[in-house]
């Protein structure tokens, strides 16, 4: 994720800003598949889980859209690219259907972490001033998420050994 | 002076029977003749014995006679294999080369007479001559036909040694002269006329119908439908793909009708059972699509060469689940024109496969036919606008049928789908959707109106022929002669096989108090599919017998006249 | 405004319809999905202008759960399907989904064929290695000592190697992509639409409920170390030596693709009567 091209001294504000859309926009996208598998499968309660945490990230891409003043949206620059999937994406693999919340969460908590270490390379690289100052915000603001889901997790219950055990077999469909 | 005179022209591979036969009947037509060529061949592909059978007459027939008046043969290797499908009588003449063994006993015994006639010595006088151009031109003369259409046939059929051809033609008139004659009476007015296969009339009524795609798996004897429309095709802006299987040529045409182009494929029994699945899926997902079974001596490969009309039960149950489709079958040589037409029509103004049921009889006989009149209206689907509001592809409406999104228009995309689905096309396992699209389906198929076209239908009579496909000439010919003796028979020639039409034959029947059900298959198909569907009166009685042999009119006349 | 105004995440959404996939949470078919629909929007595709053709499985659900014309025909006919609607409408762009038991198995011969024939469609199969909609059966691409119901001491019988397979057969284009990473499977979904011809695009895609161990998958697949090759001999090579985890562009050929005989039309259909009709004589 150190690639050269985020350390460019070409970056712009913009640039920067565009890309934390897109990742925002990602995670919300990627959240809200979650929970459209989950509903599919019945379990409702990790559903409106993962609903809430596509809630939040949408609502962090709408702030930089006002921020940024973009009344629509950017082109993803290459500048501050990731490798694979966007940081605060969790890979389709991360779910199960009789997942319970602390597993959601322990998926939120992942994506912040990596969020942060993301923005934290920013901040710390040497990326223009403007780009820095923002990044090491954003990198603080995640910080804060990550409490947040940390004192989430310890509001729900940890789940117990066999959670994902199911008596019946799979279903034969076709 | 006869209206009607057969012959039959035998020998083994290199004799060059079906080109002299071919010539015959180019002959005939050229003079004004109606004539009809079937072909039976050996198993080999090359060297293998064959005879050409022709029949000229004064009336439109593609049916058989009762006997053959001549049977003649360049030699006689292996050609009391088709005695069966050659019966001679006491009136029959045999001609063949003094020089080759002498005609199988299996034929003499009819009592036909035998006449010599030296081929090989004949043609011997003749540089590059061959002795089947000495039997054409003895053949020619015993009927009766003017050199002149003779010659006029034999320069358009011979690409090399025309001159030798021509003379040999020539002398062999000469000696037929001297032969036992069976003139023909002089031709019927001039009319419009074609020479024309079943296969090509099929593949002709395809392309009016507006089928402009093919997929193609070999097959006999459905291989010249398709060989006809590979370059037909390609001029009228169409395109044809060789498949790698039936499983695949139909899920091909599937796929371009689904595309909005009017498709077809053409196969015989082994490859209509291959493509069975495919076909519900076009009736599930509502895909319109024509496929013709020129039908051939079954089960499994059965005789592939020959005929049989046992693909009836396949094409009107094979399907598993309840699936509404189209069956018609041409009930004459010239009809798989409009009977492969009409089922390109109602395949796509309804949404629906249609099979054709043709068969081997029909598919690769050659006859002069009156020329058809051709619908000239190409099929119309009911397709949807660009974003049409609230669309549903699979919409309830009153008439079954809901209009088709075409890939490429915007806004109104659906997936076709074999899942069961409700009317936008979403898969649903639901029963109140099962039964809804079930009776759509249902209702669009038995709603169509066939008006006219679902028999044919001639005379008046308490007796009523009811049959359908190849074996309609033999017994319309039956009708004609019990009629001329004044017994009161009518003829109800089946051509939509599904949906059935109850009502409408219970008119046809009105009065009629004994049925003869007349079909070329062992277990009595049609019977069984007739008892099952429509009311028959209780003296229904089967005149059948499995392929390849043909009905010929004397079998069905004593039927008729010997309840 | 100094920001264009499309950004190719969004243009994916474009891409999905509103019907919910009933793949199991975790299948990676579902990244597959995202893949398609990525990459039909970095192609400025149009969803009316594509169609995408499946055939029976867990992986054939997929054209309906996009915005795209689907057709979702018969076990293991896809490729059938996809050709005559390419060739009757070549202007569209046609895409083929499909699984290691739909396109491997049933519809073996065809595969074969397809790639041979390289009409130009983008074959897409999503290889867990079982059948999943029947309830974990060993498929063609399921190693030999896999044990399930149905061959409880495993097949016994050695995998099929569909790279190997399509390359031989003539296909025009061959790929191997992983679903973990459907940024990466996008981009290959792209250059197999773009490039003309048959292209193969085979797509790991772990099955997490009768495969829970391709969740190992992940730390195996590695880009392929070379560029693209049109000598097929060297893709052969490559192909057959790799360890099944190689991914990216692996062969890129250059055949002219088959279109079908399909031209303007020179005659009106009526005027083919004229070889039927009889010239009699005086």
């Amino acid at each position: 994720m150190s690639s050269t091209q985020e350390l460019s001294k070409d970056t712009a504000y913009a640039d920067f800003m565009a890309r934390a859309y897109a990742m925002e926009l990602e995670a919300n996208e990627r959240y809200t598949q979650f929970a459209d598998q989950l509903a599919m499968h019945n379990n409702v309660e990790v559903a409106m889980l993962f609903r809430k945490l596509a809630d939040i990230e949408a609502l962090h891409a709408k702030r930089i859209l006002a921020e940024m003043r973009w009344s629509a949206l950017p082109a993803m620059p290459v500048p501050y690219a990731w490798d694979g999937e966007a940081p605060e994406t969790a890979p389709f693999e991360s779910v199960h259907y009789l997942m319970q919340p602390y597993h959601a969460l322990e998926i939120a908590l992942r994506n912040e972490l990596r969020a942060e270490q993301y923005f934290e390379r920013i901040a710390r690289s040497d990326a223009p001033p403007s780009v820095r100052a923002a990044a090491a915000e954003m990198a603080a603001e995640e910080r804060e998420h990550v409490e947040l889901v940390r004192a989430w997790m310890k509001r729900v219950p940890q789940p117990s050994a066999g959670w994902d055990d199911d008596p019946d077999p799979p279903r034969i469909v076709e | 002076m006869r209206n009607s005179v057969s012959l039959a022209l035998a020998g083994s591979g290199g004799a060059g029977v079906m080109t002299a036969c071919n010539i015959l009947l180019e002959a005939a037509a050229k003079a004004g003749y109606f004539a009809l060529m079937t072909r039976s061949s050996g198993p080999q592909i090359r060297g293998g014995e064959a005879a050409a059978m022709l029949r000229v007459s004064t009336f439109a027939t593609d049916g058989q006679d009762d006997r053959f008046q001549v049977l003649a043969a360049i030699d006689w290797q292996n050609v009391a294999r088709f005695a069966a499908e050659l019966p001679l009588g006491p009136e029959s003449l045999i001609i063949g080369d003094p020089a080759q063994a002498a005609a199988p006993e299996v034929f003499l015994k009819s009592g036909a007479r035998f006449a010599p006639l030296p081929l090989k010595t004949l043609a011997a006088q003749v540089a590059g001559a061959w002795p089947n151009m000495i039997v054409l031109g003895a053949l020619a003369a015993m009927i009766g036909l003017p050199p002149a259409a003779l010659e006029a046939a034999i320069r358009s059929a011979l690409k090399k040694n025309v001159d030798a051809g021509l003379a040999a033609a020539r002398l062999g008139m000469a000696e037929g002269a001297k032969l036992d004659r069976f003139p023909l009476a002089p031709p019927p007015p001039r009319s419009a006329r074609w020479l024309i296969t079943g296969n090509e009339a099929a593949g002709y009524g395809a392309l009016r119908g507006g089928v402009r795609f093919v997929a193609a798996y070999p097959i006999t004897p459905a291989t010249e439908l398709l060989e006809w429309l590979s370059p037909a095709l390609a001029k009228v802006g169409g395109s044809l793909v060789q498949a790698e299987d039936e499983l695949a040529s139909i899920n091909m045409a599937l796929g371009a009708s689904y595309g909005g182009v009017p498709a077809l494929t053409a196969t015989s029994g082994p490859g209509l059972s291959l493509m069975i699945e495919s076909l519900g899926l076009g009736v599930a997902a509502e895909v319109p699509l024509v496929v013709v079974d020129v039908m051939r001596t079954g089960p499994s490969t059965g005789i592939a060469t020959k005929t049989e009309q046992g693909d009836l039960n396949l094409a009107l149950y094979g399907l598993h689940g309840d699936a509404p489709h189209i069956v018609i079958a041409p009930n004459s040589l010239a009809d798989c024109l409009a009977a492969t037409q009409w089922a390109v029509e109602l395949a796509e103004s309804l949404q629906v496969p249609a099979i054709v049921l043709s068969d081997q009889y029909f598919g690769q006989a050659r006859a002069v036919v009156d020329a058809p009149r051709v619908n000239r209206h190409a099929a119309a689907r009911l397709t949807a606008g660009a974003a049409a509001e609230g669309y549903k592809r699979y919409a309830l409406t009153p008439s079954g049928v809901s209009p088709m999104a075409i890939p490429g228009t915007a806004g109104i995309t659906y997936t076709a789908d074999g899942l069961e689905h409700n009317e936008r096309g979403t898969p649903s396992s639901q029963a109140a959707d099962h039964l809804a699209q079930m009776e759509k389906r249902a209702r669009k198929v038995s709603q169509l109106d066939p008006g006219d076209a679902w028999a044919s239908i001639e005379g008046e009579g308490d007796v009523a022929l009811l049959t359908f496909g190849s074996c309609t000439a033999p017994a319309r010919e039956a009708l004609g002669r019990a009629r001329a003796e004044g017994y009161d028979v009518r003829l109800i020639s089946l051509r939509l096989l599904a949906p059935a039409q109850p009502e409408r034959l219970k008119r046809a029947l009105a009065g009629v108090k004994r049925v003869l059900v007349v079909e070329q298959n062992h277990s009595g198909q049609l019977l069984h599919y007739l008892r099952a569907h429509y009311e028959l009166s209780s003296e229904a009685r089967s005149l059948r017998r499995p392929g390849p042999l043909p009905f010929r009119p004397d079998e069905i006349y004593r039927a008729i006249v010997n309840p | 405004m100094n920001a264009p105004l499309s950004a190719p995440l969004v243009q994916a959404k474009d891409f999905k319809s509103d019907y919910k996939p009933v793949w199991c949470p975790g299948c990676g078919d579902y990244s597959v999905l995202l893949a398609i629909q990525k990459a039909l929007a970095s192609l400025d595709l149009r969803p009316e202008n594509v169609a995408i053709v499946s055939g029976i499985g867990c992986s054939s659900r997929l054209p309906a759960y996009t915005s795209c014309y689907g057709f979702h025909g018969v076990h293991g006919r896809a490729l059938p399907a996809a050709t005559g609607l390419k060739v009757a409408r070549p202007e569209l762009t046609v895409l083929v989904a499909s699984g290691d038991g739909d396109g491997y198995s049933i519809g073996g011969n065809h595969f074969l064929h397809a790639c041979r024939r390289n009409v130009d469609l983008t074959y897409i199969v999503m290889d867990n290695h079982v059948y999943g909609m029947t309830k974990g059966q060993p498929s063609p691409t399921t190693e030999p000592d896999w044990t399930s119901k149905l061959a409880p001491a495993g097949t016994g019988v050695r995998e099929f190697h569909p790279l190997v397979i399509a390359l031989a057969s003539g296909a025009n284009f061959v790929a191997r992509a992983f679903s973990g990473d459907p940024n990466g499977c996008a981009a290959l979904i792209a250059d197999a639409v773009r490039h003309p011809g048959f292209s193969f695009v085979e797509v790991l895609s772990p099955c997490v409920t009768f495969r829970p161990d391709q969740r190992g998958w992940k730390d195996l697949v590695h880009p392929a170390p070379v560029a693209p090759t049109d000598d097929p001999a060297r893709a052969a090579r490559r192909i057959m030596t790799d360890d099944g985890f190689n991914i990216g562009i692996l062969y890129r050929g250059n055949r002219a693709p088959y279109h079908g005989a399909a031209k303007a039309a020179t005659h009106a259909a009526a005027e083919l009567e004229a070889d039927f009709r009889i010239e009699e004589t005086a």
